[in-house]
């Protein structure tokens, strides 16, 4: 039978952006064993610049979709669209984090080498066209994102996190493992395309039902869906806030991206019973995780219970589902890291040392000592709640359309008045900052120029995003095309 | 090209001072009053150029935006929008004015969050597509929020949080129905598209879905009037906003409620408007009662102020909902006469709070004799308030209680009474003010009015005064739009039917 095993081309081409990732990461290693002190500076830089890389080469492919490794991975504009959206959620958290850790303490090579790592598990995830794939770069992710979390060793916050992060995402993946396994054993393939073609006419066989619920369970956990939200806190909170950053912005990008992928390439078949399933969740995840956020003190954790309640509206997207559906969850994705990549940013500038600086009360009268940095926060805290003409209303407009054009009245009832209920948690903090006199003594900082770089980049994104959308949105749209048919 | 200047100057001049370093505290008020009387100035020709004998709109622009959406940056004025800019442009100058001595610190922010919600307010007036409205309608919150939550008094960030919590909520649902209505609108011709006179031009057909959308819009604009018993935020935020903010928020925001009524929900729901019409009629009603008998009994001068703008916004919903000539002209000329006439008993409440810290009654007494001036002025503000011929109250609330005999005259009578109430709550308020013994030492020193004070008060009483002996001066530009606006209601409801 040696006969029938064709090797497949080796094309490389498609992954040539997560390659450019890979190996800025391994350069950064390199460069950390070397014993001059010159070559730690470059650290930082070079991680920069193969992001950077990675972001070029991802622009000069649109357009160009390409497979490789037998349909293993597909870089089509979708999984492109989502490069850009990760290399940018990337590139920001170095930024940040090379004044930041500098402050902490924590200057380390593994650090940005971690950081590589994950941002290339986190675009091949998006590029997956296998379930195998799939598994792989989700591993790749969450592995590097564990022991980023974990990396302030001296705060046990910061071990608690990286340890439930670490037990609940191995769970997690379990179950999505189980559920591969499950659609091998229903379709006998593991390839997205070939499921669906497996699956028509039989999408009631309760291997699939069960392998694509155990499924939805292992990606539910990543997109911080309820009830696989419990980890999000947690590790939110106690996670250096630049790895936070990382986790609520590009893990979540990808993750989302892979839901997409699956659920409109592999289930296209079972759409009427997964619809029913997520119409559910994303109600449940709104509304838990803003009922939560309301009840925070510390700013981590309520933008942790904040990017639980942003899933739902995403979600929300995901229901209404066809082209209109998954492209506005696509461009939602776009508005949403540029905000909540911003708002941590500020957040990481204001830290001073370990767990100081995040709680509500620490933000008082910020506006009296650093007017630029509180008015920064305060529009990333609008554009959240969704405040035209900011990036934030429109990723919502756009969701919220597709949810009313598809029928679902109800659901958008529901978001809405959601995200009239957010707004109370994220105005809290802009009382604290422009209301209320400074509770304790308030140290001054400077913001690095890699730190107000990223602040400037994050600005410009979301009043661009907000007054201009309809070029991105027609990217979004097109970059689903293929996946919707 | 007009309308967009007059529209955006007041942002374009906010975002120019936000570069003028903050050391320069004067720099800031001489600039905030330079733009708004520039962009006052801007809206004269307006006035001016608006042919009040054309139903249509006028000073049009239509430029796409999102057009794979049907989203436009289509703006223009008919007669209703017509007389709220330039209410919206008066009043902006007085406000600032009459902050000059009251806000103390961060005049920088002040004046810059003050430029942009005047252009989030002339937004809201001349959006002609509701994608666009509803930019405007929400990015006004903000800046309200600020004027409230900053430079407010004690209890301010209750007030300032509760304000924009019940507004959110009922705009929120609003979008909704702006989205259900759109997709509604192309599924039946075809067009999708959030413009409004192409929106305006299809028939709805009648029954659930416009009643909900209908009710969707109402709740928005209800709590925006505020129509009882949607009111509750008001007090709070009234009274506990700068004086500056009280001028606005009465003067201009709560027309942003009634404005929505009459350009949205009339045309867009002809049918739900009708079946309706008797709720909002019988709750208006109810608002001018009850606000004139809680205005009543307040011990604060301003909360009496505040209250007695439910009371005044209830003849405006009044007008508007009898649907014949007469009201809607009535509650029009109201809207104005109410932005005027409160926005002026807040700047003499404030002035007078300015001077002694206190704004209860009963710290008063005997101020004719002290403040003469001062007092002649609160008399004229009083009587246009509760309505004196001659002065422009008179004007609006005749013309609403004659379109209101029309359609009901029981529930008419009942509205006549919050007349009286006015008069019962006002002239009691001023005579313990003003007549009487000087009762308490500290308001024998009392300055006088200021120069700046006569500036500032001056032009409202001028335009007071000729409202009410020539109100053609406006009604004639209005009424053309206001009757084609009534026709179209009854044509496009007896098509449905």
């Amino acid at each position: 039978m040696t006969a029938d095993l064709v090797f497949p081309v080796v094309l490389l081409g498609p992954l040539l952006p997560t390659l450019i990732v890979l190996a800025a990461g391994a350069l950064v290693l390199l460069l950390d064993l070397l014993p001059l002190h010159q070559a730690r500076e470059l650290i930082g830089p070079v991680a920069l610049a193969g992001v950077v890389g990675a972001l070029l080469a991802t622009l000069a492919r649109w357009g160009t979709p390409g497979r490789a490794f037998s349909d293993m991975v597909v870089l089509d504009n979708f999984a492109l669209f989502v490069n850009v959206v990760i290399c940018y959620a990337a590139a920001l958290i170095l930024l940040l984090s090379m004044d930041y850790l500098r402050r902490s303490g924590a200057e380390s090579g593994e650090y940005y080498a971690l950081v590589l790592f994950a941002t290339a598990g986190m675009m091949l995830l998006a590029a997956a066209g296998d379930l195998v794939v799939l598994f792989l770069a989700l591993e790749l992710m969450s592995l590097s994102l564990y022991v980023l979390a974990g990396l302030f060793t001296q705060a046990l916050a910061s071990s608690e996190a990286s340890m439930k992060y670490f037990i609940l995402g191995a769970f997690a993946s379990s179950f999505l493992l189980y559920g591969i396994a499950l659609m091998y054993g229903a379709t006998g393939t593991t390839n997205l395309d070939r499921i669906a073609a497996a699956a028509a006419g039989r999408s009631h066989d309760p291997l699939f039902m069960i392998g694509m619920g155990l499924l939805l369970v292992g990606l539910g956990f990543k997109t911080s869906s309820v009830p696989f939200h419990m980890w999000v806190p947690d590790v939110y909170q106690g996670a250096p806030t630049s790895v936070t950053a990382l986790i609520a912005t590009g893990s979540k990008a990808a993750a989302f991206a892979a839901l997409i992928r699956v659920l409109t390439v592999a289930f296209r078949g079972a759409q009427p019973d997964w619809t029913a399933l997520l119409w559910i969740v994303a109600a449940l995840t709104m509304t838990v995780g803003n009922v939560a956020a309301i009840a925070q003190s510390n700013l981590k954790r309520m933008l942790a219970y904040s990017s639980i309640a942003h899933a739902g509206y995403m979600l929300v997207g995901l229901v209404a589902g066809g082209m209109s559906g998954a492209g506005a969850v696509l461009f939602y994705l776009l508005t949403y890291t540029f905000t909540t990549a911003g708002a941590f940013g500020v957040i990481t500038l204001c830290e001073r040392a370990r767990d100081e600086a995040v709680e509500v009360g620490d933000y008082a009268g910020l506006a009296e000592r650093h007017p630029v940095l509180a008015a920064a926060l305060g529009l990333f805290l609008l554009s959240l709640i969704g405040v035209p003409p900011l990036a934030g209303f429109v990723g919502k407009f756009y969701v919220f359309a597709a949810a009313v054009r598809a029928g679902y009245l109800w659901l958008t009832v529901a978001a809405v008045l959601n995200s009239a209920l957010a707004a109370y948690y994220y105005l809290r903090v802009v009382v604290y900052m422009y209301m209320r006199a400074p509770e304790s003594t308030p140290v001054a900082y400077t913001p690095s120029l890699a730190g107000a770089l990223a602040l400037v980049v994050a600005l410009v994104g979301i009043v661009a995003l907000g007054v201009v959308p309809a070029p991105f949105v027609d990217l979004a749209q097109a970059a689903v095309a293929p996946l919707v048919r | 090209m007009l309308l967009t200047a007059v529209t955006f100057l007041p942002a374009l001049g906010g975002l120019v001072l936000l570069l003028v370093p903050r050391r320069v505290a004067s720099a800031f008020k001489v600039g905030g009053l330079v733009v708004t009387l520039a962009t006052l100035l801007l809206s004269v020709p307006l006035y001016v150029g608006f042919d009040g004998d054309v139903a249509d709109f006028q000073f049009e622009e239509a430029r796409a935006w999102m057009p794979d959406f049907g989203i436009s940056y289509h703006l223009g004025i008919d007669g209703i929008s017509l007389l709220l800019v330039l209410l919206t442009t008066f009043l902006m100058p007085v406000a600032l004015a009459s902050a000059w001595h009251a806000i103390e610190d961060r005049w920088k922010e002040f004046v810059v969050t003050m430029l942009i919600l005047e252009t989030g307010m002339l937004g809201v007036f001349v959006s002609l597509d509701l994608f666009l409205f509803y930019v405007f309608w929400e990015a006004m919150l903000i800046p309200m929020y600020f004027i409230i939550g900053v430079w407010g008094g004690a209890d301010r960030i209750y007030a300032a949080v509760k304000f924009v919590l019940y507004t959110m909520v009922g705009s929120v649902l609003m979008l909704v129905a702006i989205l259900a209505l759109y997709y509604q609108h192309g599924a039946a011709t075809g067009t999708y598209t959030f413009d409004l006179p192409a929106l305006t031009r299809w028939v709805i057909p009648p029954g659930l879905a416009q009643n909900v959308m209908f009710s969707a819009f109402a709740l928005a604009f209800a709590i925006k009037v505020p129509l009882f018993p949607f009111h509750t935020w008001l007090p709070d935020a009234h009274v506990e906003a700068p004086t500056a903010g009280s001028v606005i928020l009465a003067g201009v925001l709560l027309k942003m409620g009634t404005y929505g009524f009459l350009r949205f929900c009339l045309p867009l729901f002809p049918d739900a408007s009708l079946w309706f019409g008797p709720l909002v009629f019988a709750l208006a009603v109810i608002g001018i009662v009850y606000g004139a008998w809680v205005s009543t009994v307040q011990p604060d001068m301003k909360k009496l102020v505040a209250y007695s703008s439910v009371s005044h916004l209830g003849f405006v919903m009044l007008g508007i909902f009898t649907l014949t000539p007469q009201g809607l002209v009535g509650g029009v000329i109201q809207m104005v006469n109410h932005g005027l006439s409160t926005g002026a008993l807040f700047l003499l409440v404030g002035m007078i709070y300015e001077r002694r810290h206190t704004r209860l009654i009963a710290d008063f007494g005997g101020l004719w004799s002290v403040v003469p001036a001062f007092s002649a002025l609160f008399m004229v503000v009083v009587l246009s308030s509760l309505g004196l011929p001659g002065l422009n109250g008179f004007v609006g609330e005749f013309l609403v209680l004659v379109g209101a005999f029309q359609t009901s005259p029981w529930l008419a009578a009942v509205a006549t009474s919050g007349i009286v109430f006015a008069a019962v709550y006002l002239l009691w308020m001023y005579q313990r003010v003003i007549f009487g013994e000087v009762t308490h030492q500290a308001n024998r020193s009392l300055p006088d009015l200021s120069p700046r004070e006569w500036a500032l008060l001056v032009p409202v009483v001028v335009l007071i005064v000729w409202i009410g002996v020539y109100p053609t001066a406006f009604t004639g530009k209005t009424e053309a739009t206001l009757e084609a606006l009534i026709a179209q209601v009854r044509a496009k409801a007896s098509v449905a039917q």
